[in-house]
């Protein structure tokens, strides 16, 4: 077992190298400069060459790859240009914010829609059942920032109930985060007010980007429970006289969660596209929309740190959601 | 001669266990009878006629302005009887400019949706039929496309090739080539073992006749359905692209996407603005993904009766 760790953990090396080129060269390939972004329509050719070589980028390319990799591995990206801070205490502001919304997020889609996608198998064929399809095939199909509009409008425009935009109310501007977790922050420096602000300016974007992730999670929970319930081993222990409780315990749930399981795992880079989206819809300031900004603004510091990080971040998970597999399924232990 | 005949033996072989007909025949029979295939193609339908016959359909030219309606700075007029959907902020028919951009949505589908399946078939096809080390290339190089965020990817790509509706389209289906090239590589290596490709095998076919002329083609059910589930989500990742800034460089030409972007800031003033593009992306999704779902179970041999 943890041979198998150290040996993915060094694999990390290569891939991560890799990437960075690509990053590298990737954003040197936009169209346009951050000079000329920076200028808009005051460019003139003496300002852009000023810029150019305050940034390094009148450097030649492999002058400025190396420059940049000996900085990374310090943990240094370089400044940002659309913020003017470094880009690490961007990343110690933004990661927070996402990670949040993030769990949050898969934590509705699980917790929904598991038992979703059981009762709906329980109940196959009835008007249940065909509801719970229906309602997935939709949660797939609608736009993920459609939905935050039509979100917006309904709970913060029409009914009032929830905040509109942003993490927090602006008189909440003084709060302490020592974490940038605004929910654990103010649990921890007990601050009731600042957790209610907190929680209800989660809602609506975690509801929101939960919706494609609870749309699978339910489907694939309710195929797969439909599959173990024929399965031979369930006639064999309702034969036995099992009771109806410990048949979905032991047997129907503990099988029907190995492929949900593995779906879970998969929703990583769905939860980090929906975030793009999300982040931008509801102005909640995380990776996904700094990330997006980045772009037009050709934050090249911003691009290739937080791409990087977010790269690595998955790789990460995609271990621990491997390690997992081997504690729910003794078929599957990791030698 | 003698080969001859037992190919076309083989190739009876292969639909030998269908009872009555092909297998798309039979499917097509199977799809029939499901309510949401039905459903799913009349969304289909009206989505591809109001595409192709936009001119006739729509009452007004999509860049058409008509500021007699618009009573002061800001007014947007709602629904009425000359604008069935009203006006957007400048002055501009919706209902001409939803007609419209049913072109431009179903364009972007099928045009994302075929770059990706081609370039996905040739890698799966590569792959799938050579096998060895290069099988093993191009799967290395597909798993390291899907491990990057799909529409992270999109925006690479889209933000590098400048601001187009051909970049968009390039973008997505770049995306979307990697699934294609698994699900077309995974089935032929299942059909590869299959009794007819054996029986083939050891009657001295050449290999490269029993890959092109039996596996592939076997092959291809599975990459069909992902190809019409694909129209779906092309559609919705064509329309984030352009919520996120990134579509065709004019934008006086009316695409469901941007005008859902573009309208965003009328969400308390002039809501059915959002909604009506909104409501379109949702039911042209849902038609493509009910009429994919449904011909995936139509074609699967476990409901084969």
């Amino acid at each position: 077992m943890l041979r198998f760790i150290v040996r993915r953990l060094l694999l990390l090396i290569p891939v991560l190298w890799g990437l960075s080129v690509a990053l590298f060269l990737w954003v040197r390939a936009l169209p346009g400069s951050p000079a000329q972004a920076l200028l808009g329509e005051r460019a003139t050719p003496e300002k852009i060459r000023q810029i150019e070589i305050a940034l390094g980028l009148d450097q030649p390319l492999y002058v400025q790859y190396w420059r940049f990799l000996e900085k990374a591995l310090r943990f240094d990206f370089g400044t940002s240009i659309q913020s003017s801070r470094p880009v690490v205490e961007e990343m110690g502001r933004r990661f927070p914010a996402t990670i949040e919304l993030g769990v949050t997020a898969l934590l509705i889609a699980v917790l929904i829609g598991i038992p979703v996608g059981y009762f709906a198998a329980r109940r196959h064929g009835t008007w249940l059942d065909q509801l719970s399809v229906s309602a997935s095939l939709v949660g797939i199909t609608i736009p993920v920032f459609f939905l935050a509009y039509m979100l917006r409008y309904v709970f913060a425009n029409q009914l009032g109930w929830l905040p509109n935009t942003g993490r927090q109310e602006a008189r909440m501007l003084d709060v302490e985060h020592p974490t940038g977790f605004y929910v654990l922050d103010a649990i921890v420096t007990g601050n009731g007010p600042a957790l209610s602000d907190a929680l209800l300016h989660l809602v609506l974007p975690a509801v929101t980007l939960a919706t494609i992730p609870l749309a699978i999670i339910a489907r694939i929970t309710r195929a797969a429970v439909l599959d173990v319930l024929n399965e031979d081993y369930v006639r064999t222990a309702e034969a036995k006289g099992l009771t109806a409780r410990t048949i979905t315990r032991r047997h129907v749930l503990r099988n029907a969660m190995l492929p949900v399981s593995t779906t879970i795992g998969l929703q990583f880079g769905l939860l980090m596209s929906g975030a793009i989206l999300t982040e931008t819809a509801f102005a909640f300031e995380g990776v996904g929309k700094f990330v997006a900004q980045a772009i037009p603004s050709r934050d090249y510091a911003t691009l290739q740190g937080f791409i990087l990080v977010i790269a690595a971040l998955f790789v990460l998970i995609n271990l621990l959601v491997d390690i997992s597999y081997g504690l729910i399924d003794p078929r599957v232990r990791v030698r | 001669m003698s080969l001859q005949v037992a190919e076309s033996a083989i190739q009876q072989a292969e639909h030998a266990d269908e009872a009555g007909g092909g297998l798309w025949r039979e499917a097509f029979r199977r799809l029939v009878r499901k309510p949401a295939a039905i459903i799913g193609a009349i969304f289909v339908a009206i989505f591809v006629i109001v595409a192709v016959f936009a001119p006739l359909i729509a009452p007004y030219s999509p860049t058409a302005t008509d500021l007699s309606q618009i009573k002061g700075p800001g007014h947007i007029p709602g629904p009425s009887s000359t604008h069935w959907l009203g006006l957007d902020d400048l002055g501009r028919d919706v209902f001409s400019r939803m007609i419209y951009g049913a072109r431009q949505s179903l364009v972007v589908g099928v045009v994302s949706m075929a770059f990706g399946m081609v370039g996905g078939i040739i890698l799966g096809l590569l792959a799938g039929g050579l096998g060895g080390w290069v099988d093993a290339t191009i799967m290395r190089f597909v798993d390291m496309m899907l491990a990057i965020p799909g529409l992270l990817f999109a925006i690479g790509i889209a933000a590098m090739l400048g601001q187009s509706l051909v970049s968009v389209m390039i973008a997505i289906g770049v995306v979307n080539i990697p699934v294609f090239a698994r699900l077309l590589r995974g089935q032929m290596l299942a059909q590869r073992e299959a009794d007819y490709a054996l029986a083939a095998k050891s009657l001295g076919v050449k290999r490269s006749r029993i890959i092109l002329g039996h596996v592939f083609p076997n092959s291809l059910s599975p990459v069909i359905v992902q190809g019409t589930l694909t129209l779906a989500t092309a559609i919705i990742e064509a329309a984030g692209l352009a919520f996120l800034g990134l579509s065709g460089a004019d934008p006086a030409i009316p695409e469901w996407g941007r005008m859902l972007a573009d309208t965003q800031k009328f969400l308390t003033s002039a809501p059915q603005l959002v909604f009506y593009p909104g409501i379109a992306i949702v039911l042209s999704a849902l038609g493509f993904t009910l009429l994919g779902e449904s011909l995936r179970e139509a074609l699967d041999p476990k409901n084969r009766r």
